[in-house]
C-alpha cells in the first residue's frame, strides 16, 4: 500500500517542478492541474477522503478554472488562435495525460484492490470533520465567510473596469 | 490502509513548498508568481494533513480547510489584481512595476 503514496509523491514533485519551468502558461497550467491531482490522491492515500475530494473540486477545478479564464482573457487577437492550434496538438497535453494515467491507474488500484485498508483504522471521515467543525470550530466557520466575503468584494471592487479618467485627475 | 511514516508526508511537503518558493523567485511573469504561491499553500496543508494523519484528529483537516478558502479568496482577489496590471501596463512581468505611481 505504501508504494502508492511514493508514486503519487514522485508524480506532484516532478509535475510541480514542470509546472514552475514551463514557458507556456497553458502547458504551466496543465502540469499545476496535475500536481494538485496528484496530491488529492496523497490525501486519500493518508486517510483523509473528504479533503481529497475538496482538493480535487476545489483547487484542481475551481481555482484553476479561475486561471484559465484570466489566461484566456490575456490572450486575445489573432495571435490567440495561432496560438490555440498549437495548444491542439500533441505535445501539449501528452506529458500531464501521461502522468494523470499514472493517477488514475493508482486511484483504480487502490479501489479494485484490497478492500482491507477501506475502513482502516486511521481514516478520518467527513462525519468526524464535521462535527469538529460545527463543534469546537465553529469560529472557522464564520472566519471563513468573512474571508470569502472580503475576497469577493475586494475581487469585484479590483476587476471592474476603470470609469474615464476626468480633467484634473493623474 | 497505509502507514506513511510521518517524515516521508513531511518531507514531500518540504519539496513541494522549497520548489514553490523557488518558483516564486525565480519566474517574473505575474501568473507563475501567483501559481507558485497556490504550490506553497497546498505544500502547507499536506503538512497539516500529514500531522492530522499521524495523530487521527480531524484537527488537520479543518486546517486545510481554512488554506483552502484563504487561498480561494486570494487567488480571486490576485487575478482581478493581474487584470488591472495588464490593463495598465500590456505586459505581466512584474518588473514593469518597479515604480508605485499606478
Amino acid at each position: 500500500m505504501n508504494y502508492v503514496f511514493y508514486i503519487a509523491a514522485a508524480v506532484a514533485v516532478f509535475s510541480t517542478l514542470m509546472a514552475i519551468t514551463r514557458a507556456n502558461a497553458v502547458h504551466a497550467l496543465l502540469y499545476m492541474i496535475t500536481s494538485l491531482l496528484s496530491s488529492s490522491l496523497i490525501f486519500f492515500v493518508l486517510g483523509a477522503p473528504y479533503i481529497a475530494a475538496l482538493q480535487a473540486i476545489v483547487y484542481a477545478g475551481a481555482i484553476m478554472v479561475l486561471f484559465v479564464f484570466i489566461i484566456m482573457m490575456l490572450n486575445q487577437g489573432p495571435a490567440s488562435t495561432e496560438q490555440e492550434r498549437v495548444w491542439i496538438s500533441g505535445k501539449t497535453w501528452v506529458g500531464p495525460t501521461m502522468l494523470c494515467a499514472v493517477l488514475l491507474a493508482e486511484l483504480i488500484w487502490i479501489v479494485r484492490g484490497d478492500p482491507a485498508w477501506l475502513p482502516g483504522k486511521t481514516i478520518i471521515h467527513p462525519k468526524d470533520v464535521s462535527k469538529a467543525l460545527y463543534g469546537p470550530y465553529i469560529l472557522v466557520i464564520e472566519l471563513a465567510s468573512m474571508l470569502l466575503t472580503a475576497g469577493l468584494v475586494g475581487a469585484y471592487h479590483l476587476g471592474r473596469r476603470e470609469p474615464e479618467r476626468r480633467e484634473g485627475e493623474s | 490502509m497505509a502507514v506513511i511514516p510521518v517524515e516521508h508526508g513531511l518531507m514531500l511537503a518540504t519539496v513541494l513548498f522549497s520548489i514553490g518558493l523557488l518558483g516564486l523567485l525565480v519566474r517574473r511573469n505575474i501568473l507563475y508568481m501567483l501559481m507558485s504561491v497556490e504550490i506553497m499553500l497546498n505544500a502547507a496543508g499536506l503538512a497539516f494533513i500529514v500531522a492530522g494523519a499521524r495523530w487521527s484528529q480531524p484537527d488537520g483537516q479543518i486546517m486545510f480547510m481554512i488554506i483552502l478558502t484563504m487561498a480561494a479568496a486570494e487567488v480571486a482577489v490576485a487575478l482581478a489584481l493581474v487584470l488591472r496590471f495588464y490593463r495598465q501596463f500590456q505586459t505581466l512581468d512584474t518588473d514593469a512595476a518597479n515604480t508605485m505611481r499606478g
